[in-house]
């Protein structure tokens, strides 16, 4: 009877804990799903202006948080740019002028192609537990799911945004919405993630609507068309010299 | 007797000098001011209408609510037909497309890669068109410090100050990296045929001006412009007919809810300067106003103090059976003699004074700049012919004002009791 008593409360602990997990373990699952040594993938963002709506295809090549490049395949115009990211530096890569110009300082902040999306933004690759100390605010419905509601909070200084808060799906633990704050308080972007798909083994959201909320509009949508996790990648893809090739 | 007078106060230096020293330092102080600010108010409307306003300025009415970001996608399509439309309906007017942009120009080294880089505020004019005014319009020509116009597809002028940091020439290239109107990526690679200092921070830190077909290329902007400028052929910013055509024009689109139609503004209606040319419209009849009654409070005051010091004369003319009246007409002939004298002196030494300030003008750049208006760093003085006169109304009307309120006293002696007083 001891026993039988002792087992039920282990299991009614045991529950409790899977119930309501910690921020750390949470947001390792997350980093657990959303990140990988390499990743592959074709993407197509459509920025929509108050005239027209554009849609860019690029393909893009990561390693880890220090590297990746992207090479925008349309529209025509477009064609051909690339981008180059080692570390801290970023390099784009223009055909029609044969130039390779580096993006840096204030310039980082600046919009992509027009959409919600900064330089900064494409560039941040780090662990979030890295960077940020993480606390658990509680649990929501979301779309009709369960989320866990996690607080980030900036333990270093050279970071876009001091502040996050993420809506995590507690049975994929993938974000489903973020909102991104300046030091002062204020909202800066909220994102938004959808289609979670199963991709070699782990839940992934293929669509990101970014919207920058110190801008007019309806945001901007980042869409996956195929991704690879933990491919081999030539080295030489991330060097300056693939920019012209 | 006017002889007689001017005679009179000639040779009494005592009644003459320290009234007309003040007037002629009221006058030379209004003479001066009025040019100043005439320059000043000149300036400002010249470099906002040349630079950025026009005398009337057509946009989109999203890109009018959204000026100061210059948001080139939502800027005019159909800029030809719009041109054609605009000519044909207010022919005393040239109309001119610009388009503003930002962005990033880049310098490379010898391997093309990023040497330096600088913001970039960027200005495109027609350089090629035969018999384009614009570059004059801007004093682009005056202001080249190194090299030429532009004189092909693909030559900028850059600003000086640009130029100097990264240690460019006339012949060097540098890229424009921006953003084309539907928000791609823009990159341009442009020769410098020149460099230019217009006098504005603004402009100086730096400038690019390039050619409006080069700026539709690479900005994707085919027949579209930001904005129409439109400049009466006088050359002089005329309020009324700006408003004339200004309704007329927006009179036609009244009925229309699209965020892009045409919309026109004239220039008052910009860069809050309509409160300044309130200000220069009644600028110069304010100053005089004031240094009148200033003037006549310090005239009147030295009219009493002369009035004390002639106490005796006033008698004996009186006791000697002049008429009260005719004293005071007299001292008021006096008074109109010693206003002329000290208007002209202040008038010469006002114009001198204004003549030295439209040549070489005061640098005020450090204390003007960070405004949304345009503003030039130099200002100076514009002689005009309201200078020549205008001295003369506070000049001669405070002196007669003045000997008019000191005068009132003589009507106050008793003629029976001078005879007494004079033999004291």
């Amino acid at each position: 009877m001891k026993n039988q008593i002792l087992l039920v409360l282990l299991v009614l602990g045991a529950c409790s804990v899977q119930a309501q997990p910690t921020a750390t373990a949470i947001i390792a699952g997350v980093e657990k799903n959303m990140r990988s040594r390499t990743r592959i993938f074709e993407s197509e963002m459509v920025v929509h202006g108050r005239r027209s709506s554009r849609t860019m295809v690029s393909k893009s090549y990561g390693e880890g948080d220090q590297k990746s490049f992207t090479e925008y395949l349309s529209p025509a115009r477009e064609a051909g740019t690339k981008m180059l990211k080692l570390e801290k530096q970023l390099w784009i890569y223009a055909p029609g002028t044969d130039r390779t110009i580096q993006i840096s300082g204030h310039m980082l902040r600046q919009s992509v192609m027009g959409s919600d999306l900064s330089y900064e933004d494409m560039m941040e690759d780090r662990a979030l537990t890295d960077i940020y100390d993480v606390k658990l605010l509680g649990e929501e419905t979301l779309e009709s799911r369960k989320v866990y509601v996690l607080e980030l909070n900036a333990r270093v200084d050279d970071i876009a945004y001091a502040r996050r808060k993420m809506w995590i799906d507690a049975a994929r633990l993938v974000p489903l919405k973020e909102e991104l704050y300046a030091r002062g308080g204020q909202l800066l972007k909220r994102t938004t993630l959808s289609e979670v798909q199963q991709v070699q083994g782990r839940w992934f959201p293929m669509k990101v609507v970014y919207k920058d909320m110190l801008k007019d509009g309806q945001g901007t949508e980042f869409r996956i068309r195929s991704i690879r996790f933990d491919q081999d990648i030539p080295a030489h893809i991330f060097s300056k010299a693939a920019l012209k090739q | 007797m006017m002889r007689f007078l001017i005679t009179g106060i000639l040779r009494d230096k005592n009644r003459s000098v320290l009234p007309a020293t003040v007037i002629a330092i009221g006058v030379m102080l209004t003479v001066l001011f009025s040019a100043w600010f005439k320059g000043v108010f000149t300036d400002m409307i010249d470099v906002n209408a040349n630079f950025s306003s026009g005398h009337n300025r057509v946009m989109t009415r999203a890109y009018a609510e959204n000026e100061s970001q210059r948001p080139n996608d939502l800027a005019i399509l159909g800029v030809d037909t719009l041109l054609s439309s605009l000519h044909a309906q207010f022919p005393d007017m040239a109309w001119v497309p610009r388009i503003h942009f930002g962005g990033i120009l880049d310098v490379p080294d010898a391997r093309g890669e990023t040497r330096g880089q600088g913001i970039a505020v960027g200005q495109a004019i027609d350089f090629f068109s035969d018999g384009t005014r614009e570059p004059e319009r801007m004093n682009i020509p005056g202001s080249i410090v190194m090299g030429a116009l532009p004189r092909q597809s693909g030559d900028a002028l850059v600003s000086h100050d640009f130029a100097e940091r990264f240690g460019l020439k006339p012949g060097d290239a540098v890229t424009l990296f921006g953003s084309t109107m539907e928000g791609g990526m823009s990159f341009s690679n442009f020769t410098i045929s020149g460099t230019v200092r217009f006098g504005m921070q603004a402009m100086d830190r730096g400038a690019i001006l390039i050619d409006l077909s080069d700026a539709r290329a690479a900005l994707d902007m085919e027949d579209a412009a930001g904005e129409i400028l439109g400049f009466l052929n006088t050359g002089k910013y005329d309020e009324a007919r700006a408003l004339s055509v200004k309704e007329a024009f927006n009179q036609q689109y009244a009925s229309s809810n699209d965020e892009f139609a045409p919309v026109m503004q004239r220039l008052n209606d910009q860069n809050s300067l309509e409160e300044y040319l309130a200000i220069s419209r009644y600028f110069s009849g304010v100053m005089v106003l004031v240094l009148v009654l200033a003037l006549s409070i310090v005239l009147w005051n030295t009219g009493l103090i002369g009035g004390l010091r002639r106490y005796n004369e006033f008698g004996i003319r009186l006791a000697m059976g002049e008429d009260k009246g005719h004293v005071f007409r007299s001292l008021l002939q006096e008074a109109l003699v010693i206003g002329l004298m000290g208007s002209v002196v202040g008038t010469l030494v006002g114009l001198a004074g204004a003549w030295y300030l439209e040549t070489y003008g005061i640098n005020l750049g450090s204390a003007v700049q960070g405004g949304s208006m345009m503003m030039p760093e130099v200002f100076r003085a514009s002689i005009s012919p309201l200078n020549y006169w205008i001295g003369f109304i506070p000049g001669v009307f405070s002196v007669l004002f003045g000997n008019a309120l000191a005068g009132i006293g003589i009507f106050r002696r008793s003629t029976a009791t001078l005879f007494k007083e004079l033999s004291v």
